[in-house]
């Protein structure tokens, strides 16, 4: 799976790479994609092959690791070529995942393949929703009890957002979710026991909407989710609501921009947070969720640690969904905190959003203090490393247009770096004490993954293309390379066949962030790739477009 | 059958390239091209089986300029301006407002209003959104996306608190969302929708006497945000082609009125 393990932690128990040798790293080999789109995906490793997905048209690869990477077979699924037009943030893919002896993985254009990992012959193939209405599926499925989980993207466009469970063997759908509507589209029933009464109550995902709003309201799945095997409760975030401006949908708009814990094999609901009720600056709350036990006032405690792009990183009891903290990681003027007593984010009225009028500083920007890139955690450290950026926004109201003909009024998001002038930032997070351990500015956004090893190493990428490894203990840059293209993917490690550690990692700029190189970046006068393209007006000479897996090992 | 979404170009067969396919190449009499993006279901504005409105300006416009008009016809899609203008697919957008900033624009050619459309015998008449009446009616208007951007009435009702009984209209779907109100009127689904002129006055028309239309008033704020001035929009920077057409609109002025007057677009009085 994308993120290591059940838990999401993306730490390796490998230690032959540590920090005394880390400097020797060189390539062991590198494989080019053959896609120009951003990379955003963490090759997999199943015995001897690798596996990776890359962006649209979404090509599966399997590289043999006893011959040097060489390519065992490629299975391409043929997306339609017009989904590339929906999709709101780059044509991107987050990875695949494997489980006895298959291989999962989504393609933009709504489908999720099942694929022999031996052969690379085709086993099933769903088409779980519908690019007419803008739905499409960008997210790295995760396989649990013999249930392939999916969420959709596309709530910007109106797409009502679900979390479904097909059956791994046959490809039927077991459960679908959806994150608003009726309690029994939600999968809400008798197990359903929220920790905050302001998440109590019947089918508030239809009576927090006006009207019948919920129908388009977004929510969307298109994020991390992570399992607990002892609680048996897998947890997930939904996205902000859409497609309507904060003041034509009044409410809270549940379910969207919370976590939710759910039965991985009925979907039943378990617990619901609200972590950005009625969401007013696009927070989706779909970052992963790194599931560890903390020592926390002389007690351990089964935690779910959740950075969020509303700038808080949330420490919660996962069995009960009570929030334990909310520590701003990140300079913070939308909010002034979490009430813990209701569990309810202080919204700061000076910064909503409203038509006609300027409203500066709004931090974090759209993208939040951190976006899709995920965090990794080491037992060894207790720390939490996080990839993000530093960004805020100002928001300006102008017309624009978005069909040919029919002019609308829209706000120009334009974004600028935070405090300090740098736009990106790797922070190492003491969760149980609530604070930073460490923090190394990056001029710009950390739009890669993170990987902690037992060599005490943490590896990320930087979006003008260096593969870094920092010491995990005081950040310390220890050994940099210079990929071809600017590296937003998930590092990973593995043992290979012969028995040496190795370090991979997509390198292949695009995404939101990196648009503006890959291409097809969303012009409209908005919080889109509009706004980020202002603030990332120098990545076109920093690097080029291009995919390629780089493979690192010690000599 | 959907003709405008995203993968009716596939099914068309021909040339894809990428999302847009390359249509209506004409004979070349001309020495030079004239490349217009446009929805090929986006009537009255555009369309591949029938002209609209928009396609017939293209054709005044490319006449004056004596060019070969062509068309590469693309869906609406996020980005429309980088994924056409900016990808050098077309070199020309017909209808664009006249303020928008990712393009350069030439003189308005028309101003319209966002109208109420509404079945008489049900409603009467309603002309302001100040009207109490819209608060227990169920009323259809554009939505646009969740980044902020919203079509004016959308703004215009949420300022009011009216959001019980609207009901939003995404741009994607089988069909444009115009098409899609149109249905919904007829049905008696919807007792009031909110278009743009152009589109008010193509859905009224084809749902007959029965129902009416009418300049829907911002009394609070003047009618300021429902007048938009529309243009044609070139890339930025291309100021000597945007000079051309805003030369060859001027030229073909008496015949614009024209087609305007055909498809019924209504325009406010004294602005261009």
């Amino acid at each position: 799976m994308a993120a290591k393990d059940y838990e999401s932690t993306r730490y390796s128990g490998l230690a032959q790479i540590d920090r005394a040798n880390v400097s020797t790293l060189t390539v062991a080999f590198t494989f080019p994609t053959g896609v120009q789109k951003g990379h955003e995906a963490a090759p997999i490793v199943a015995g001897d092959t690798m596996f990776v997905v890359t962006p649209f048209p979404n090509i599966l690869y399997a590289l043999d690791l006893a011959r040097g990477g060489a390519v065992k077979w490629k299975f391409e699924p043929s997306p339609s070529a017009s989904s590339q037009g929906v999709a709101c943030c780059d044509v991107v893919n987050r990875g695949a995942a494997y489980a006895d002896g298959r291989v999962f993985f989504n393609t933009l254009d709504n489908q999720t393949i099942a694929v022999d990992a031996a052969s690379g012959r085709e086993l099933w193939r769903v088409h779980t929703g519908d690019i007419r209405n803008g739905e499409t599926l960008t997210m790295a499925p995760l396989v649990v009890k013999g249930n392939v989980l999916v969420g959709n993207s596309g709530g910007e466009l109106g797409v009502r957002g679900w979390l479904s469970a097909y059956d791994a063997i046959s490809g039927a759908l077991v459960w679908r979710a959806y994150s608003t509507g009726p309690d029994r589209d939600v999968l809400i029933g008798p197990a359903f026991k929220p920790y905050y009464a302001f998440d109590r109550g019947t089918d508030l995902g239809v009576k927090s909407w006006p009207g019948e709003a919920w129908k388009i309201g977004g929510g969307n799945v298109w994020g991390w989710i992570s399992y607990d095997p002892e609680l048996d409760l897998i947890y997930y975030g939904t996205a902000n609501p859409g497609p309507w401006n904060p003041d034509q949908r009044p409410g809270d708009n549940k379910w969207t921009s919370g976590l939710f814990a759910r039965d991985p094999a009925t979907g039943q609901a378990h617990w619901f947070y609200q972590l950005s009720p009625h969401d007013l600056h696009d927070y989706d709350g779909v970052n992963e969720n790194l599931l560890v036990d903390l020592t926390i006032g002389g007690a351990t405690r089964k935690v779910l640690v959740h950075p969020d792009r509303n700038g808080y990183i949330y420490v919660m009891d996962r069995a009960s969904g009570q929030v334990i903290s909310a520590t701003p990681f990140v300079p913070i003027t939308t909010s002034t905190g979490v009430d813990l007593e209701t569990g309810r984010l202080r919204y700061a009225p000076d910064k909503t959003p409203k038509p006609g009028r300027v409203v500066h500083d709004i931090c974090p920007g759209s993208p939040g203090a951190k976006d899709w890139q995920p965090s990794a955690w080491s037992p060894r450290t207790q720390l939490v490393y996080i990839p993000h950026q530093n960004i805020c926004q100002d928001a300006i109201t102008s017309q624009v247009s978005y069909i040919a003909g029919t002019p609308y009024v829209g706000a120009t998001l334009k974004m600028r770096p935070g405090s300090g002038g740098n736009r990106g930032l790797f922070t190492a997070w003491d969760p149980a004490n609530s604070r930073k351990a460490w923090s190394i500015k990056e001029d710009l956004p950390v739009w890669s993954g993170a990987l902690a090893t037992a060599g005490d190493l943490v590896f990320y990428g930087t979006m003008d293309g260096w593969f870094k490894a920092v010491d995990a203990r005081d950040g310390k840059l220890l050994w940099q390379y210079r990929t071809t293209s600017g590296i937003i993917g998930q590092p990973i490690s593995y043992r290979g066949p012969d028995g040496k550690q190795y370090i991979a990692v997509l390198s292949g700029v695009g995404g939101w962030a990196g648009a503006i190189v890959s291409g097809d970046l969303d012009s409209r006068d908005s919080s889109a790739a509009g706004g980020f393209v202002g603030v990332m007006s120098d990545l076109k000479a920093r690097t080029k477009k291009g995919g390629t897996l780089y493979v690192f090992a010690l000599p | 059958m959907c003709s405008r979404c995203p993968d009716a170009a596939r099914r068309v067969g021909g040339v894809v390239l990428a999302f847009a396919l390359f249509v209506a190449i004409s004979a070349g009499v001309w020495a030079r091209d004239l490349r217009v993006c446009a929805d090929q279901d986006n009537l009255p504005y555009s369309s591949r089986s029938e002209p609209g409105f928009e396609n017939r300006i293209a054709s005044l416009v490319a006449t004056e300029l004596k060019a070969d008009l062509s068309y590469v016809w693309v869906s609406p899609l996020r980005g429309y301006v980088n994924k056409t203008l900016e990808a050098r697919m077309c070199d020309v957008l017909v209808g664009w407002p006249r303020e928008a900033e990712d393009v350069l624009t030439t003189r308005p050619y028309y101003t319209s209003e966002y109208r109420f459309v509404y079945r008489v015998d049900r409603v009467g008449e309603i002309i302001s959104f100040d009207d109490p009446r819209l608060r227990n009616l169920t009323v259809g208007v554009p939505v646009v996306g969740d980044d902020l951007a919203a079509t004016p009435p959308g703004h215009a009702l949420a300022q009011r608190g009216i959001a019980d009984h609207v009901v939003g209209f995404a741009p994607f779907g089988v069909e444009p969302p115009q098409a899609r109100i149109l249905a919904l009127l007829q049905s008696g689904d919807l007792d009031v929708a909110v278009l743009w002129g152009p589109q008010a006055s193509w859905v009224a028309r084809r749902l007959g006497p029965a129902y009416a239309t009418h300049e829907a008033r911002d009394d609070a704020h003047d009618g300021a945000i429902s007048a938009f001035p529309i243009a044609v929009a070139v890339r930025l920077g291309e100021t000597a082609l945007r000079d051309e057409i805003d030369q060859a609109l001027e030229r073909a002025r008496p015949a614009i009125e024209r087609v305007l007057d055909d498809y019924g677009v209504p325009r406010v009085q004294g602005k261009r």
